[in-house]
């Protein structure tokens, strides 16, 4: 087990290295003279030239790559155009309000895709599947910036009944201020005991994680129901029915045991894609989330904050695979061996 | 007794209606592209027109979709919709097909230390989440829809070397290409006799299946600005364009969206009823 932990580590960083060197080539893809468009427009010749020196740019690129991956190892994520601050603190007050909402979506997406998955494969072919598989794909075919909007104009505008947009009502800070702890609303809401924020926060958050829970639960209930209906016929299943165990046991139980692996590992997957779904949802909610940051850096051309938040998500993503490939190893004997 | 092609096609489609319905709206899709300039009720608004005294204006029998900020068609705008991220999914997959199919199966045939260091590199490419990485190339290059396809077309690739790795690998082993191989007939011949058409239902399978994911791509870059630039008459532009006119001018963004919704729903329909029709196995894997 120690030794599949130290090689899958491994791996995880030598993929990290990768993700930072592709980077740092997209970087220099940037059409153009970067130094003079530091400079600005009406920079001589000279000023162009000092530029290239100061961002050191007239260095060969081998030393221009090392000295940019020295500098991601030990914090130095460059400095935002827009902000004027280092992007690696943008993002870091920036990543909790994602992952709360981030972390709700696949909530929703496991209460509801794994159910709905179950039934699927219950009787599969008849109208009850036939509508699950519609809607699961339905799900995956979804863009999510388009349901952000509709569902604001259904819920909030028309029917008044969710908060359009914002991570609690500004209004209870002067009755109820909350307390900042871990930098995640509900959890500070909870550890401060503040009941009423609590409640406004929950709110403001049910209409942005539907809609990145969207894609997920299509994933997960298409995914449940491939893996039921692959086991469903085997011995030990039998050996269930046989032992007298009612269906909603032999279906909740006994298959879907043998359909989490599949489903953690998509886990991983959809967790990375949900990150960036949020820079389509983000800003349309108004959450003070990466996504909304990612969404401004883009219209304003800031390269150095893109690709921090690049890198941030990619290096999330790698974490995330890490993480739900140790459990599963931890968990099932039969990965760890080779 | 054999099935013929067309009788297990009929036996799919009774199967699962869902592969059915996929079909009839590709299909539908794909007349309405070529036969835009005759179902779209005003050509000429797919372009730069402005029709200063029809801004605005919702859904009647004269624009059944509504107009523009600027006094467009919106129908006729969808219809041409049909010409923007479709076709700009069917040229990514072929060039994803392009440099994915022989990288893959020169991983997957010759094995080796070209397998390790092709397989390294598509797997850093892998460890992005799509969208993510297209973002940021689309970020650095000039907004347009040249951009946009290199863009996803760039990280779209390492899925194909991965499939074709994987067909070639496990063909390559068979005993049938080793007894080829004992004949001394040629590496070429092998690869073209015998894995590149075992390797040609699963392709088609996993094309059908991305053209969805493209166009969802392409309209979320477009959304962010990065890809279409007005007066192209692609969707994910039109929604961001339609966004500041959301309330109470719903129609702007309720159609074009629609359309998106649409289109990766009709094909997604159809790559997953092709994939239990030809390639049940995979079906697993999604």
């Amino acid at each position: 087990m120690l030794v599949f932990v130290a090689r899958r580590l491994a791996l995880a960083v030598v993929v990290v290295v990768g993700v930072i060197v592709v980077t740092f080539a997209v970087a220099h893809l940037v059409p153009g003279d970067p130094a003079s468009v530091w400079a600005g427009p009406h920079a001589s010749a000279a000023q162009v030239a000092a530029a290239r020196k100061f961002l050191g740019l007239d260095r060969p690129v081998a030393v221009q790559l090392l000295s940019y991956l020295g500098g991601i190892l030990r914090g130095n994520w460059g400095t935002s155009i827009h902000t004027h601050r280092p992007v690696l603190s943008d993002i870091m007050t920036a990543a909790p309000a994602t992952l709360e909402l981030v972390i709700t979506a696949l909530l929703i997406a496991v209460v509801a895709g794994v159910p709905l998955g179950l039934v699927s494969a219950r009787r599969p072919g008849r109208a009850a599947d036939q509508v699950i598989r519609a809607g699961s794909i339905l799900g995956v075919s979804m863009p999510v910036f388009w349901m952000a909007l509709i569902l604001q104009l259904i819920f909030s505008q028309k029917l008044h009944l969710l908060p359009a947009a914002g991570e609690y009502s500004p209004g209870l800070l002067f009755s109820h201020p909350l307390v900042k702890r871990t930098g995640f609303p509900v959890i500070d809401s909870i550890l401060g005991g503040n009941i009423p924020m609590l409640g406004s926060t929950l709110v403001h958050l049910i209409l942005p994680a539907l809609v990145v829970a969207s894609y997920p639960a299509g994933l997960i209930a298409r995914m449940v129901r491939a893996q039921v209906l692959d086991t469903i016929g085997d011995t030990h299943i039998l050996n269930a029915r046989a032992l007298g165990f009612g269906e909603g046991q032999i279906f909740g139980r006994f298959a879907m045991k043998l359909a989490w692996p599949p489903v953690a590992a998509a886990l991983a997957l959809v967790f990375g894609y949900s990150l960036v779904n949020t820079f389509l949802v983000e800003s349309i909610f108004d959450w003070p989330g990466l996504g909304s940051y990612a969404a401004a850096s883009i219209a304003n051309l800031d390269t150095p904050a893109i690709l921090g938040v690049t890198l941030f998500v990619a290096i999330a993503y790698v974490v995330a695979n890490l993480v739900v490939d140790i459990v599963q190893a931890a968990i099932d004997p039969r990965i760890r061996p080779a | 007794m054999i099935e013929t092609p067309g009788a297990a096609l009929r036996r799919g489609l009774r199967a699962n209606p869902l592969l059915a319905v996929g079909g009839a709206l590709v299909l539908l899709i794909v007349v309405v592209a070529v036969l835009a300039p005759l179902i779209a009720p005003f050509p000429g608004d797919a372009g730069n027109a402005s029709h200063p005294f029809s801004v605005l204006h919702g859904p009647s029998a004269a624009h059944w979709l509504g107009t523009d900020q600027v006094g467009r068609d919106i129908l006729s705008r969808v219809v041409y919709g049909t010409r923007v991220s479709p076709v700009i999914a069917v040229i990514v997959l072929a060039i994803a097909c392009v440099i994915g199919v022989p990288l893959g199966v020169a991983a997957g045939f010759l094995g080796g230390w070209v397998d390790e260091l092709i397989m390294r590199i598509t797997d850093i490419f892998l460890a992005f989440p799509p969208l993510l990485l297209a973002l940021a190339l689309a970020s650095v290059l000039p907004a347009s829809l040249t951009s946009l396809t290199i863009a996803i077309a760039a990280v779209w690739w390492p899925w194909y070397v991965r499939l074709l790795r994987g067909q070639a690998a496990s063909v390559a082993g068979r005993p049938y290409v080793e007894s080829c191989r004992a004949l001394g007939i040629s590496r070429r011949r092998i690869i073209f006799r015998h894995i590149l058409p075992n390797a040609l239902t699963p392709l088609l399978v996993q094309v059908s299946l991305d053209v969805g994911g493209v166009i969802l791509t392409a309209s979320a870059l477009s959304f962010l600005g990065l890809g279409a630039q007005d007066p192209a008459p692609d969707w994910g532009l039109m929604v961001a364009e339609g966004q500041s006119y959301f309330t109470p001018d719903w129609w702007l963004v309720t159609f074009p969206g629609l359309a998106i919704l649409v289109t990766a729903f009709a094909f997604n329909l159809l790559g997953d009823g092709l994939r239990d029709l030809l390639d049940p196995k995979r079906s697993l894997l999604l």
